[in-house]
């Protein structure tokens, strides 16, 4: 076993941990640090792996950005009581249906291609590269992502409007 | 500065831009100037300013003109102190004037708000501008009456109560006093 | 955090791999003692220049000129108790400073301060770390230091704090994004995320030259993403107290202070990487360039704090979104149709 595999297999451990205690915890805020935990892990294996561009986006976007949006929802929410923590058990179900439909798409493709080649190639090369072959051999859907963002982004504004006009009338 | 610039605001957003421009460099200038100014501080312990006479900070306890100390041990200065921070037992003279057996002041609690001075009848209690009273112990705040008594009249130097008003004295007695008119008697006083 | 270089045993002779770890020490040792030694003497000059500015002196009593200043004020914080509210929630309270400072301390790594050098033969390149997405680590990291104060104000429990922390969030994120599409345009420029590559395509002409405008977002938005006047809102003292680190003593609160101070250099490091040509300058080594540089940006960034007043918050947002990120990303526009032009 040498250092890489130590790395990994740290690391693997550090994500699998930090990810279940996101969903356990009750307190949101303790939830959210697990989460970016987690996210952190993941950015490290993408290093490791050879991808540090990957792993550079995987920190901005979704530990340094989408996470603290979370946070700042959480932050602004009223403190709630140990007994509103408690939510009833079948609410779980549809977490845990999802969690094992990715389970199975995770082992598919695992057991496909082990070495994870054909995803994780592309992106083990200079960030020039991997932004030329993004936007050569993918180009529909980044088109198809940044038109949804779009329209998010126009969805957010519309909501974000309406009220004025209803008090203006 | 000039400060009928809101009266002429130009329209459009060129003008608009160049204006806040303009104000912003005046802004920078300005502290920019401010740097190459020789500050005007004063530096405290070695320059130490002549403080007015009426400054409040530590409390005296005066005498009047002929040596003779002031406080009657009215207990009005006690009473209005907002900190409560005057204590004092008041005793009598054989020829009837009163005087503090001991008289107490607790600066840590003092606020020097010269509430005291404007109490009392007689000057005695007085703030002056010393003010660097400053100690590690706590304790050593609390002043005496021979820590207090000082062997001036203060702000008010020829004041001295008992020739204006008070007990029988040398200088005169009831309704004697300089000023004083005969007391009166309150029963004759019939509307 | 990314380790600097795992491979290195791998493949190469024992000799380079020592030299090399030696080097990776020695610059670590002397980059940690300038920024810690620079944040202590940014504090008393901007002490200093900010009292001038009013016009009194600043910190005149601590040795010559106030100059032992810093190691007064150090020694005041680590023996001030650390108090932790009661209703705090500890671990988070605790180590949301750190977290400030550390981030603050890691940009560093990727800021080239001069030329290659050779060492018994051996090239050793001046900057802790090169690698090829210096750029995005740097926003990584950046990113990351938001949490530090978001935390901070939430973990402390009181009010002041969390909107303290709730404005550093909300104002962090708006103008994050203004700083990397400002960014953009210096990429394509130099066509590296590399920061040593970026420098070196700035041997001829400074990009301050060539991307004015990028210049002017990426150093407003450098300000608010340090919280400094004109956007110190998170920690507004007249109205917040101090924001997210009212609940904070000691040396939990100098290492706020720490990672402020330090984000200042960095953020003076990386202006100059992008836009000040980095260490390249005549006569002097590069070390000293690239010093002076970063001084000469925090003394701006001190007259700025001297000179103008806090934003109101909803102007901050207006200027973030409807301002900068517009003027960032046609910015972006132009500079690729002169690129392909
Ligand atoms: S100055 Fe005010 S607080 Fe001090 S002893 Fe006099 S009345 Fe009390
Ligand atoms: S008010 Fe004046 S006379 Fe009366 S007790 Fe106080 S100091 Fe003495």
């Amino acid at each position: 076993m040498n250092l890489f595999n130590i790395l990994f297999y740290s690391i693997a451990l550090l994500i699998v941990v930090s990810t279940g205690l996101a969903v356990t915890r009750r307190n949101l805020v303790h939830a959210v640090i697990y989460l970016i935990m987690s996210f952190f892990g993941s950015a490290f294996v993408f290093y490791l792996f050879g991808a540090p561009f990957l792993a550079a986006l995987m920190v901005i976007v979704y530990a340094g950005a989408i996470m603290i949006l979370f946070l700042f929802i959480i932050m602004m929410l009223r403190v709630e009581t140990p007994e509103e923590q408690l939510f009833p058990a079948r609410q779980m179900w549809p977490a845990v249906a999802v969690a094992a439909g990715y389970l199975v798409v995770g082992a598919l493709l695992a057991a496909h291609d082990p070495a994870a080649g054909a995803v994780l190639g592309p992106a083990q090369t200079e960030p020039a590269v991997f932004g030329a072959y993004v936007f050569r051999n993918t180009w529909l859907a980044v088109e198809v992502t940044s038109l949804l963002l779009l329209v998010a982004l126009i969805g957010a504004l519309f909501i974000g409007k309406r009220p004025t006009h209803e008090s203006e009338e | 500065m000039r400060v009928d610039l809101i009266d002429k605001v130009p329209s459009g957003a060129i003008g608009t831009l160049w204006e806040g421009t303009k104000a912003i460099a005046a802004g920078f200038a300005t502290t920019l100037k401010h740097v190459f100014r020789p500050p005007i501080t004063e530096e405290y312990p070695e320059f130490r300013r002549v403080l007015p006479a009426r400054t409040r900070a530590r409390i005296v306890l005066t005498r009047d003109p002929d040596g003779g100390e002031r406080c009657v041990a009215c207990y009005l200065c006690s009473g209005v102190c907002p900190v409560s921070c005057i204590s004092m037992q008041s005793a009598e003279r054989t020829d009837g004037r009163r005087f503090a057996a001991w008289f107490r002041i607790n600066f840590a609690r003092c606020i020097y708000c010269g509430l005291c001075e404007e109490a009392c009848p007689t000057s005695a209690i007085q703030l002056s501008p010393m003010f660097e009273t400053c100690e590690r112990d706590i304790l050593t705040l609390v002043y005496e009456k021979e820590d207090l008594l000082v062997d001036h009249g203060g702000k008010d130097p020829d004041y001295n109560f008992y020739r204006h008003a008070g007990v029988v004295t040398a200088i005169g007695g009831k309704g004697g006093h300089i000023d004083e008119d005969p007391p009166v008697n309150v029963r004759s006083n019939m509307p | 955090m990314e380790p600097v270089s795992l491979d290195v045993t791998v493949d190469m002779d024992l000799q380079i791999w020592i030299i090399g770890t030696i080097a990776l020490v020695l610059k670590l040792g002397a980059v940690l003692l300038f920024l810690l030694l620079m944040a202590a003497y940014l504090v008393l000059v901007e002490r200093k220049l900010l009292g001038r500015i009013q016009v009194r002196y600043g910190p005149n009593r601590a040795g010559k000129y106030g100059l032992l200043q810093p190691f007064a004020d150090t020694i005041k914080m680590m023996t001030k108790e650390d108090i932790v509210p009661d209703a705090a929630d500890r671990v988070i309270f605790l180590l949301a400073p750190a977290v400030v400072a550390i981030t603050a301390l890691l940009m560093f790594a990727v800021i080239p301060f001069g030329p290659d050098i050779t060492v018994y033969g051996h090239r050793v390149p001046l900057v802790v770390t090169d690698i090829n997405v210096g750029l995005l680590f740097v926003f990584a990291l950046s990113s990351l230091g938001v949490y530090g104060a978001a935390l901070g104000g939430w973990s402390s429990n009181s009010k002041y704090s969390l909107l303290g922390g709730i404005r550093g969030a909300a104002q962090m994120v708006s103008y994050e994004l203004a700083l990397g599409l400002s960014l953009i345009p210096v990429v394509m420029e130099a066509g590296s995320f590399s920061l040593v590559d970026i420098v070196n395509a700035q041997t001829q002409l400074p990009y301050i030259l060539l991307e004015p405008v990028a210049f002017a977002i990426f150093f407003i938005s450098a300000l608010a993403e340090i919280k400094r006047i004109p956007f110190d809102l998170p920690e507004a003292e007249n109205e917040l107290g101090a924001g997210f680190h009212t609940e904070y003593s000691g040396m939990r609160f100098g290492l706020f202070f720490l990672g402020e101070y330090v984000h200042m250099q960095v953020l003076g490091g990386l202006i100059a990487v992008f836009f000040l040509g980095g260490w390249h300058g005549p006569l002097l080594p590069g070390p000293v360039w690239l010093a002076v540089k970063i001084v000469l940006v925090c003394l701006v960034m001190i007259w700025i704090r001297g000179t103008l007043p806090r934003l109101r918050y909803d102007q901050l947002m207006n200027f973030g979104w409807k301002v900068l990120i517009p003027a960032a990303l046609l910015n972006v526009v132009v500079t690729g149709a002169r690129l392909l032009w």
